[in-house]
């Protein structure tokens, strides 16, 4: 008997999803949803085919092969980044004389207007631990962490209560499907930072230290989690991987829209003053104003789109222009930017570029863990500039400052890739939306030059 | 090594140095912060960026930490590219953006890190206008002062209290620009190497508490390079002056003994230096007079002693092993060798003599502190490091932690990469064991501990010896779980590339000496490559063992045999080591004693004429370390320059003067050098002492070497409250070095004397790198002093036996309970315990009991015992340890009002009923 009690109705991530038409051959990860939202637990998984891919892993492929056919389908890490799941998993060290590892689910779904992990692990928890089985497999793990954001109490209950399940029916535990197997899996829930996203802050947060990233090398798929070869993937990423394993790799590349280099489908959303914010189970390569207008129904209230972004608060603003783009990632490569999470945020012309982009700093900066100097200091010192600018109390110089704080908290100069995310699309707000920081400035007459401010000299 | 090209020009260097080292090494200056010679390289300040290139054709490059990059053969950096030079001027504003303008008024500032990478990296006008983050800082303590607002978050404190020291009270709390170092609420911080938190802090978060309260900028220091008194490690210290007094003392690097580390009794327990109370001039005193001291002029002092001492039967001197060999050599020469006693007390001086010979004879080498961490398996016989011999605890850490970094190093993580070697090795540690008699501050790190009596500690390390060589002499009735806990010693000591053997003089055990001597033999014998370190508990103990001379209470018994009626102590308190009775009683019969010491102690107010001696600060000379290393620590200051009145003077020259009065002839004698000389001249095992240091006549093209920096100032104005007539300053004809800024200070030429670290644009302590031959290695021109004890290489044929007077297991009786003495870093010792900030943190004398006893006498945490022992009868408060075996007590040595003749011995107790 389960201690646990399952939330079973009344779970906030029914939407759109669960009403959009969706097939097995074409929505993978939402096909089996109830258009109610009522969790799919075990034995409903299992008569829509469930755990069919981790049995034709575990008993028809060696660890290798896994490896090399998640490789090749092309999942891509869904978490932001998209590095190649089959990639990482290929690096992983493993052999003799190497002690088997852990597998991490990354489910601190932080990033700011994402929010699709959550639906997957409240309505589909059987879902993710196939994935994790799968991947504990082709990684030579021993151990599973489902490392969850602390306020998704309703996805902690479904997956403890999963877990549970798969763990009695032998899924879980030793010899997974009489191959000898052994693998088990423990969903532990965060206290609520964002940087326990970013992986190797995870398995420090996960080892009960601060949640500071760690420098690489050594990966984690060499020294992770508690000093053994560790895999960080995502909710998202995880769960693309049963279908694969079933359905095999053609089935897989035949998801995604033409022009696309990223396979399979993505869940896509689009929030703001649009008429119908939601989640969708999408193929990759789908244009960002499809996205918008056939899912989300356009902009509401006769508004008109001034600016978007496509995947997250740590992705480029882009202005109206690009709404074109095709939604995977070189679509983003061939303007510079990322493609994210994929959850989109279109901002109408009513909105204040300098007010968005002030709160999102905000939110970084109290993010930042106080590791690295252009993070820790950087990211605070534009939330001031932006305050002043929104206020109209900017001085002349202070948009170039904040251009030198993009530089410096860029990719390769802080630690961890935090901060460049925090910072890139302030960088991309200046870029496109320049006149609207400059309107933030006193013109340079009335500004007190510093000698003239200083309290000592009474004129401050 | 490999080449690196850095801004067009090639270099040779260390292959296995990250970046940053090898431009350190190369003299090279890039700023940083958080990186740490002693602690690797964590990568959070991102201050050392450089430009590294794909290769000679990339022009692009892009930004790297050098801290976290590897040398790659054939690389191509750039310190001086743009991007990186403006880079790193960023890094320095943001950091600078919440420090306070407060450098006029902080402790830090002339000899701050930040200070000096602010002014490296060119950052010069602040452009931050908005609000600096404030906090709350805490009272730590004696020693440290917080100011929590001067962070910029480099976390090197923590790192070195946590990792390097094993310290549990200091934490980093918060986030994002919010993060607070400190403790998880007001309070002294535990740890014994609190005070490198003020050194290894790159700005004023930490500062020098005792110095702050008579506070004066480095540059206004006058300094000399020093040797620790205040245990037997040796370590080289740098003691800051000003207007007469000892303002502070900081850490001087020795790549072989203390690198950049000091402990808290070294760098706070300088205080008996300055104290009011120290003799200052010759004091004649007349029992029969009514009056009180005369004080004498230095011709009347000497011709009023000699005249006594003329008269007397027959003078003995009583040396000290807390002063140099120079003065006990003067004061052998003044009453001849066969009237001469080393001052220590009979038990210690036997054993002092056994370290020698085991050192000599084991066969295995003594490792210096440096080499101590580069050991992989360590047995402690009875040494409670942490507060005997505090430094090399924390080189016994590092061998700990050795086998952290050694793990890691076979998955190909670099030495340098501390994070990623504490995440890989998950705190994997080469195995410590500590067999001691209590719990200590070693324990954490142990693998295995054992506590037992002293006896059983002997026990103990004979089994170890005997289960590594059959031929060893067997313990037979040792328990079955000692057994299986020595079989797994041994099996480790098998294994290891490298044991060390650790015992010392604290339990006051021959025993314990002997099994460590056994286990040394059969580690040897073995053929494993190991080492034993040997702990006296003296500054000068292996010196004066070397020097010979008869023990304190062969004097003693002379006295009181009235076989001599005149006694010279030199620097040396007989109370400490002796019963009062037996030394009362002695000096009854003394007719005329004379103490030459820098400090009252109560053999001090005993007697009838007082010369006032130098300290360590007023005076130079030669101590011998636990490890057999002769190291010269020369004068600080000339008092009478402050104080034209004042006589102190080195204790050899007193005793020189009083030597050549007698005979009346001149004095011979007008230089250290001189006296060291004879010293090796007449000593055989000292002769290399004069090599310890260069002598007087080194110069440095052509100039001594200042004791002050060239900033300072105020020279001609310091004496202005005697004499508005500028005085020529002191000349300093024993050392090389000038009391002057007059002189060579810089880090061009080679030098092993180096009074304070300054290197242009480098004020900090940091500046040490500027000497070294590479960054955390040795300096340039040699770290200082000279060994004089190695290995016999014939020990196997000529050297001791094995021991074989193995004590019998220990009795257990209902009422009587053996009495051991337990050590305090604060208090245990003689003169640093008369410094006020370490009074503050001396405890106050108790009784330890184990758990056990204390619940078979039905004691309670605020019993009050009765403890007799002989004829003496304490009455001390309850301390419960959590490992003191049944039937054994533990009572701190050293401390006032507790009876040096309890330890050894049975006591019977008894609670105090309380009203």
């Amino acid at each position: 008997m389960s201690l646990i009690t399952p939330v079973t109705s009344g779970l906030t991530s029914l939407g759109t999803c669960n009403s959009m038409p969706r097939a097995p051959e074409t929505h993978p990860l939402t096909w089996r949803l109830n258009d109610d939202a009522s969790p799919i637990f075990l034995d409903e998984y299992r008569s829509k085919n469930g755990y069919e891919g981790a049995r034709r892993a575990l008993t028809e492929l060696t660890p290798d092969q896994v490896a090399a056919e998640v490789k090749e389908a092309g999942i891509k890490g869904r978490g932001g980044a998209g590095f190649p799941a089959g990639v990482k998993w290929s690096l992983t060290m493993k052999g003799e004389g190497i002690p088997r590892g852990y597998l991490l689910c990354n489910a601190d779904e932080m990033e700011p207007n994402t929010y699709k992990d959550r639906m997957l692990m409240e309505q589909q928890p059987h879902l993710l631990i196939e994935g994790m089985i799968i991947a504990a497999y082709a990684n030579n793990s021993y151990r599973g962490y489902i490392f969850l954001r602390g306020e998704y109490v309703h996805a902690a209950a479904n997956l403890r209560y999963a877990v549970e399940e798969a763990r009695a029916a032998g899924l879980l535990g030793k010899d997974i499907f009489g191959t000898g197997f052994d693998f088990d899996l423990f969903v532990h829930t965060g206290a609520g930072r964002y940087i326990c996203g970013e992986e190797t802050a995870l398995i420090n947060s996960l080892e009960g230290k601060r949640a500071n990233p760690r420098a690489k090398p050594p990966f984690p798929g060499q020294s992770g989690a508690w000093g053994k070869p560790t895999v960080v993937n995502n909710v998202e990423t995880l769960c693309n991987v049963p279908a694969v394993m079933a359905n095999g790799i053609e089935w897989f590349h035949g998801l995604c829209r033409e022009g696309s280099e990223d396979h399979g489908t993505k869940l896509m959303g689009f929030t703001g003053k649009v008429r119908n914010p939601g989640l969708w189970e999408l193929p990759f390569g789908i244009t960002a104003r499809e996205v918008l207008e056939d899912y989300a129904g356009g902009m509401r209230d006769g508004l008109k789109l001034k600016a978007f972004q496509p995947g997250g608060a740590g992705t480029d603003f882009l202005p109206a222009s690009n709404i074109d783009i095709q939604m995977c990632s070189n679509g983003f490569g061939a303007i510079r930017s990322r493609m994210g999470t994929a959850l989109a945020l279109a901002m109408d012309e009513t909105c204040s570029i300098v007010s968005v982009i002030r709160n999102i700093e905000e939110f970084m900066a109290h993010e930042s863990c106080g590791w690295c100097t252009p993070c820790r200091d950087g990211l605070p010192w534009s939330v001031k500039l932006l305050r002043a600018i929104e206020a109209g109390e900017g001085r002349p110089g202070d948009i170039e400052l904040l251009e030198e704080i993009v530089h410096n908290a860029g990719p390769g100069n802080t630690f961890c890739a935090l901060a460049p995310g925090a910072i890139s699309p302030l960088g991309s707000a200046i870029r496109y939306f320049r006149d609207e920081f400059e309107a933030g400035i006193r013109s340079s007459s009335v500004q007190a030059s510093p000698a003239a401010a200083h309290p000592s000299l009474g004129t401050a | 090594m490999a080449t690196i090209h850095i801004d067009g020009k090639e270099y040779e260097v260390d292959g296995a140095d990250n970046l940053l080292q090898a431009c350190l090494s190369l003299g090279l200056d890039v700023p940083y912060f958080c990186w740490h010679p002693s602690l690797g390289s964590v990568g959070s300040c991102r201050q050392c960026a450089v430009k590294q290139y794909r290769d000679k054709d990339d022009t692009r490059g892009r930004l790297v930490m050098s801290c976290m990059t590897g040398i790659q053969d054939d690389s191509y950096i750039s310190i001086e590219d743009d991007e990186a030079v403006k880079f790193r001027a960023s890094i320095v504003e943001y950091l600078m953006r919440n420090h306070p303008h407060d450098c006029p008024v902080c402790a830090e500032g002339g000899h701050c890190h930040l200070q000096d990478m602010t002014v490296m990296t060119g950052h010069s006008k602040r452009r931050y206008r908005q609000e600096k983050r404030t906090h709350q800082n805490q009272y730590l303590g004696p020693f440290v002062k917080h100011e929590m607002n001067r962070c910029i978050a480099c976390y090197r404190c923590v790192r070195f209290y946590k990792d390097y020291a094993g310290g549990t009270d200091l934490g980093v709390y918060g986030a994002h620009d919010n993060v607070y170092f400190g403790r998880a609420k007001d309070g002294v911080l535990e740890s014994e190497f609190s005070g490198n938190l003020t050194e290894v802090c790159p700005t004023g978060v930490f500062t020098d508490k005792t110095h702050g309260d008579h506070y004066t900028r480095k540059w206004d220091l006058q300094f000399a390079p020093s040797i620790c008194h205040g245990c037997s490690s040796g370590c080289n210290t740098s003691p800051g002056e000003r207007y007469g007094e000892v303002r502070r003392i900081e850490n001087r690097y020795n790549g072989q003994v203390n690198q950049y580390f000091l402990c808290d009794r070294g760098r706070f327990g300088y205080g008996y230096v300055n104290n009011a109370d120290r003799p200052r001039l010759a004091l004649l005193r007349d029992p029969s007079a009514e009056e009180a001291d005369i004080t004498l002029s230095v011709d009347a002092a000497l011709d009023r002693t000699a005249e006594r001492l003329k008269r007397a039967r027959r003078v003995i001197g009583i040396g000290s092993p807390r002063a140099s060999l120079e003065s006990n050599f003067a004061l052998r020469e003044l009453v001849g060798a066969e009237n001469f006693s080393t001052g220590i007390e009979a038990g210690e001086l036997e054993r002092l003599h056994l370290m020698q010979r085991m050192l000599r004879e084991s066969g295995l080498p003594t490792p210096s502190q440096r080499e101590i961490e580069h050991h992989d398996a360590v047995i402690v016989l009875g040494e409670d490091l942490t507060q005997t011999a505090a430094r090399i605890a924390l080189s016994l850490r590092q061998a700990a932690r050795g086998g952290a970094v050694e793990l890691a190093g076979q998955y190909k993580i670099p030495d340098w990469n501390a994070a990623a070697i504490d995440n890989y090795a998950q705190g994997y540690k080469h195995p410590v064991f500590m067999a001691t008699v209590t719990e200590t501050k070693l324990d954490d790190i142990a693998r295995g501990t054992y506590h037992g009596s002293p006896d059983e500690i002997a026990r103990f390390g004979f089994g170890i010896a005997a289960a590594l060589d059959a031929s060893a002499p067997s313990v037979g009735d040792l328990d079955d779980d000692v057994q299986r806990q020595v079989a797994d010693i041994v099996q480790v000591l098998k294994n290891a590339k490298r044991p060390l053997i650790i015992a010392g003089e604290s339990l006051r055990s021959n025993a314990v000496l002997k099994a460590a001597f056994n286990i040394a033999k059969a580690v040897k014998g073995a053929g494993l490559n190991g080492s034993l370190t040997l702990v006296p508990s003296e500054a000068n103990s292996m010196g004066l063992a070397m020097l010979g001379g008869e023990s304190l209470d062969w004097a003693i018994k002379e006295f009181a045999r009235e076989e001599a009626d005149a006694a010279v102590v030199l620097e040396n308190d007989l109370y400490r080591r002796l019963p009062a009775k037996r030394v009362d009683e002695a000096l009854d019969n003394v007719d005329t004693l004379l103490v030459v010491d820098h400090t009252p102690t109560p053999t001090c107010l005993r007697a009838d004429i007082v010369l006032p001696a130098a300290t360590f600060a007023e005076g130079d000379g030669t101590l011998v370390s636990q490890e057999g290393r002769a190291q010269r620590f020369f004068q600080v200051y000339d008092p009478s320059y402050y104080r034209p009145n004042d006589q102190t003077h080195e204790a050899w020259r007193w005793l020189h003067a009083l030597h050549t009065t007698i005979e009346d002839r001149k004095v011979d004698w007008t230089q250290l050098d001189q006296v060291t000389l004879e010293v090796a001249n007449a000593v055989p095992a000292l002769a290399g002492i004069v090599d310890a240091a260069p002598n007087a006549s080194f110069r440095i093209k052509g100039q001594k070497i200042a004791r002050s920096p060239h900033r300072s100032s105020g020279r001609t104005a310091m004496r202005a409250n005697l004499s508005v007539v500028e005085p020529r300053q002191p000349q300093d004809k024993d050392s090389m070095l000038a009391f002057s800024m007059e002189g060579y200070n810089g880090t061009h030429e080679p030098r092993q004397q180096i009074p304070f670290a300054w290197s242009p644009g480098w004020n900090s302590p940091q500046a040490w790198n500027k000497f070294q031959d590479e960054v955390g290695g040795s300096l340039r021109a040699g770290d200082p002093g000279i060994r004089l004890i190695e290995p016999d290489a014939d020990s196997d044929t000529r050297g001791l036996g094995y021991f074989s007077d193995i004590p019998s297991a220990f009795q257990l009786y209902h009422d009587r309970w053996q009495v051991v003495p337990l050590y305090h870093l604060h208090g245990s010792e003689e003169t640093s315990a008369r410094a006020k900030p370490v009074q503050e943190r001396t405890p106050d004398a108790y009784i330890a009991l184990g758990a056990a006893d204390v619940e078979t006498l039905g004691l309670d945490r605020a019993s009050k015992v009765r403890v007799r022992v002989g004829k003496h009868e304490l009455l001390l408060p309850l301390r419960i340890s959590s490992q003191l075996r049944r039937g054994v007590i533990g009572i701190p040595r050293g401390f006032e009002n507790i009876p040096v003749d309890i330890f050894g011995e049975w006591a019977r107790l008894e609670q105090e009923v309380r009203a």
